[in-house]
């Protein structure tokens, strides 16, 4: 681990009296990519550190050493040295030339490409949360991206409605989700886990509501998980509560945005047809609970500004709603 | 005629007067900036703690929207300002601006610009019962294609773009005002090399002003037909792009920040002198390095969109620039230093600001670098490692310039000392409070927490780093009441202020404080860059005579800068009230005022 990372938690956890740990944060990289530019960040830091020590201490020393005394004699009247102002333009110059040159590289190494076997997976940023598709696998699902350890990922990143920003600090820098255009990232997981990440651009009312989840799979469990996605919904148990849940669902407004496979087109809201499979809801704020998917069918603004889920018009009896979060919890 | 200024409420209403001005555009952008002040403590309070619920989503919105917009456009740049308008006459020897009606219009523009941009927090009811606040909620950089009309349907994005405007018509006022006055109106021998280095950095941000304020007002006037007339300039889905608004906004903005900037750059060039006994050391590089800054802040836009994937040569053409940019700030840190090397140091409160400046400029600069570098820049970007930077840029760099400038030239401006007591409590209270603030920010960023979000999960481990901050916050609001005892200590028992309390180098030190309303009995004659110095070329010069050897006419006041003003937020009405004939009310304002103003006689 380098130093810097120890350096910094260090202060960090000082500062916080140990709060952690940081599933966020951006000093505990676990891709190709995300270390690129830890690698990076470092050498900046230290070469920043350097200069502040110098040029801080040089002020530091100027005004204590030369403050006003009873009897100093007047100043000299200093206008200037060329030499000096060469060399301190130099100076800076040179140290820039350190930073820039490895800047340039990691850039390249970092710019989005992956190697034709990489397992695609496409982005699309929604107010507010995230659809992921991965186009060869036929999987479409939400908020929760699973990839595979060791494996370059492709990422294609868009948005369906204003700018966002896709961000796995973990996994690698940000990129803009920008309507109309394709940007791209690409990383090789190395270590299996479950990494946070959330929506960096502004994008409205529930900007902040607009978390995200990448798990880390092994080869088996990633294999696991597409057999899992790429079967058709679940069908509910005969006579169960889950079976009315599926009944009111296919009546209700539900359908006019969510997509069940075999049950419902909707394309507007998160595609329900693994929902029980996720560990989330409502872009990552709330645990997948029967009480939480209950009181967000019931009233999704009230828990989330802004949300596309309007309140139900006529609202949902008890009942009805929790017939329907039956429903929700088989859909694995 | 006479030397007793007029006084009265007309008089201050109707002054071209360039002092009175300056004092004006001073308490009018300090009263914006308590508001912009109290909206961030509103935020810090919501941050405070995870899951913080004091305010809505839609309210913290609007908080940290007007928050920024409020610190850059009304109470920055107007701060600056104050100075430009007060001092810069002085500095150059002249007795006025060269256009001092224009100078009244730009301030009464600027004022009800910020009084329009802040209407929209009490007028809500007019808009849509129930709701009190319709402030704008975008982002200071409101982006599109959020900011259109789809996304965005109110009319709190209304006031911004009509708002934003509005002040910028002040600031292209002014700035073609203070270009003609410091280039035409100097004293005989005030060469341009042997300007003060204020009126200099004064001098290049008029320039940006005039240069980076069309391209915003570009970008506002496609938003504006976006909103209201239907057109796509921001909309993919009809062929437009947002990327577009991007470009054009950062291509004023990054200008922007040194407009925000380099006249506090200036003021610590003239105060490090005089209170360290030396000239200013490598003056021609000092300034130099300043024009240079103002034309390189042109080529480095981009490196705020290094996540909109831009590719890689782009990428590494802005980071070079943006790197490039540091080197003629490196140069004028190590020639502030090599002042201070070698002086006689008088550690009164405008110095304790000037090397604070400095000092936190330095961090400011240094964190700028690492997001110079697009890699690393992409994990920092948009979060809050990024918003301690602005802020060490902005707060320990500007605010702390301004109020070096404050204590400085506040007994040339009213008469009095400001108490250099109260002064040191208020500078160590603002230096504590803004490192417990801001620095923690840096961590906060590098763990994880994005900004512009009203709320953060307990999990991401920065709830005990918040709470710091925003104790430095409050640290901060303690250190401007103590600023506000002194101002208004001062009035009343301040020590009454010779022409020349410092010792200061520069012409405005030669006539009294405050001035007389004509600034100089005679016009000085200026034979070097330190006039009012002993050095080893020359001695100091004679101070004007403390009476006019002839009497000297005072052009006097006029109604129709303000009139004309007022067309102005009366034209913006109409859009934001979807009334158009309201706007023919607003036009004839302005022509009205024009006519009248342009066929003012001069012997009023």
């Amino acid at each position: 681990m380098p130093r810097i990372r120890l350096w910094l938690l260090a202060a960090a956890l000082a500062v916080s009296g140990c709060s952690g740990p940081f599933p966020q944060s951006t000093l505990h990289p676990r891709s190709d990519f995300a270390r690129a530019t830890d690698v990076l960040f470092t050498e900046i830091f230290w070469w920043a550190a350097a200069v502040f020590v110098v040029v801080e201490l040089l002020l530091v020393v100027a005004i204590v050493r030369f403050r006003h005394r009873a009897g100093r004699p007047a100043p000299k009247p200093m206008h200037g040295h060329t030499l000096m102002e060469i060399a301190w333009t130099l100076a800076p110059a040179v140290i820039l030339v350190f930073v820039a040159v490895p800047t340039v590289r990691t850039i390249f190494a970092t710019a989005g490409d992956a190697p034709p076997d990489a397992l695609k997976v496409e982005v699309i940023g929604h107010q507010w949360w995230w659809e992921y598709r991965y186009p060869d696998l036929g999987i479409t699902t939400a908020n929760e991206m699973h990839v595979p350890v060791d494996q370059s990922v492709q990422v294609a990143i868009t948005s369906a409605d204003v700018i966002h920003s896709f961000w796995a600090p973990a996994l690698g820098g940000k990129r803009d989700a920008i309507p109309g255009k394709t940007t791209f990232i690409a990383f090789r997981a190395d270590s299996v886990g479950d990494y946070s990440g959330q929506c960096a651009e502004f994008c409205g009312a529930s900007h902040a509501n607009m978390r995200l989840r990448v798990m880390v799979e092994s080869g088996v469990g990633f294999e696991a998980w597409v057999a899992q996605q790429k079967d058709g919904a679940a069908a509910p148990p005969k006579a169960s509560l889950a079976e009315q849940g599926k009944a009111i669902y296919a009546r209700s407004a539900c359908i006019g945005c969510h997509a069940i496979q075999g049950v419902s087109p909707g394309v507007i809201g998160p595609n329900l047809t693994h929902v029980g499979s996720r560990s989330t809801i409502a872009g990552g704020i709330f645990p997948n609970d029967s009480a939480h998917l209950a009181r967000w069918i019931a009233d999704a603004p009230s828990l989330k500004p802004g949300s596309m889920m309007t309140r139900m018009q006529p609202p949902l009896s008890d009942a009805d709603i929790a017939a329907l979060v039956a429903y929700l919890a088989i859909l694995k | 005629m006479s030397d007793a200024p007029p006084t009265g409420l007309k008089s201050w209403l109707t002054t071209t007067d360039h002092k009175r001005i300056g004092l004006l555009y001073f308490w009018t952008a300090l009263g914006f900036f308590l508001v912009g002040g109290l909206e961030a403590l509103v935020i810090r309070l919501q941050l405070a703690q995870p899951n913080g619920h004091m305010v809505s989503a839609e309210t913290y919105n609007q908080l940290f929207t007007m928050h920024g917009t409020t610190m850059v456009f009304l109470a920055l740049m107007p701060l600056a300002a104050s100075f430009f308008n007060y001092i810069v006459p002085l500095q150059i020897g002249a007795r006025d601006v060269a256009f001092p009606r224009l100078n009244a219009f730009s301030y009464w523009v600027f004022l009800l610009g910020g009084l329009f941009l802040n209407a929209s927090w009490l007028v809500g009811p007019l808009f849509h019962a129930g709701m009190l606040n319709v402030a704008p909620d975008g982002g200071w950089f409101g982006y599109a294609n959020l900011t259109e009309r789809q996304f965005s349907p109110g009319p709190n994005i209304d006031f911004w773009v009509l708002g934003l405007q509005i002040l910028g018509i002040s600031s292209l006022a002014a700035g073609f005002n203070f270009i003609v006055t410091i280039l035409n109106l100097r004293a005989p021998g005030m060469k341009m090399m042997r300007l003060p280095a204020f009126t200099w950095m004064t001098l290049v941000t008029q320039f940006i002003i005039i240069t980076a304020f069309p391209v915003i007002t570009v970008a506002l006037v496609f938003l504006l037909f976006d909103r209201f007339f239907g057109t796509h300039f921001y909309l993919p889905q009809a062929g437009g792009t947002p990327l577009l608004w991007q470009h054009l906004f950062w291509l004023f903005g990054h200008p922007e920040v040194y407009i925000l900037i380099l006249p506090a750059m200036g003021i610590v060039s003239d105060v490090l002198p005089t209170f360290a006994r030396k000239p200013l050391f490598g003056y021609t590089v000092v300034v130099y390095s300043g024009i240079l800054i103002g034309f390189m802040g042109w080529g480095v836009w981009s490196h705020h969109m290094f996540a909109v994937g831009l590719g890689p040569i782009a990428d590494s053409v802005f980071a070079a620039t943006t790197m490039l940019i540091a080197v003629p700030t490196g140069v004028k840190i190590f020639n502030w230093v090599a002042t201070l090397w070698g002086g006689d140091i008088h550690g009164t409160t405008a110095l304790h600001f000037a090397v604070g400046f400095i000092a936190m400029f330095i961090i400011g600069g240094l964190s700028g670098v690492s997001h110079a570098s697009p890699p690393a820049d992409l994990q920092q970007t948009d979060t809050y490692y990024v918003v301690a930077h602005i802020h060490y840029v902005l707060f320990g760099g500007t605010v702390a310039g301004l109020f070096a400038g404050v204590y400085y030239w506040w007994p040339k401006m009213t008469g009095r000392l400001l108490s250099e007591t109260l002064g040191k409590w208020h500078f160590w209270l603002q230096f504590v409070g803004m490192n417990l603030a801001f620095f923690p920010m840096h961590f906060i960023g590098l763990l994880g927490m994005p900004r512009r979000i009203y709320t953060y999960s307990p999990d991401l481990g920065v709830s005990d780093l918040n709470l710091v901050s925003t104790v430095g916050a409050f640290l901060i609001a303690v250190s401007i009441l103590v600023f506000l005892y002194n101002l208004w200590r001062t009035r009343r028992h301040g020590q009454r202020a010779s022409n020349d309390p410092w010792g200061g180098a520069t012409l405005e030190w030669s006539i009294p404080s405050p001035p007389p309303v004509y600034n100089f009995s005679v016009i000085p004659t200026v034979t070097n860059r330190l006039p009012r110095w002993r050095t080893e070329l020359h001695g100091p010069m004679q101070d004007p005579p403390a009476m006019p050897p002839a009497p000297i006419h005072v052009p006097g006041g006029s109604w129709w800068p303000m009139v004309a003003a007022l067309g102005l937020p009366v034209m913006a009405l109409a859009p934001l009230t979807h009334t158009p004939w309201v706007a023919f009310v607003g036009v004839a304002l302005l022509l009205f005022g024009i006519y009248r103003w342009a066929f003012e006689p001069f012997e009023v």
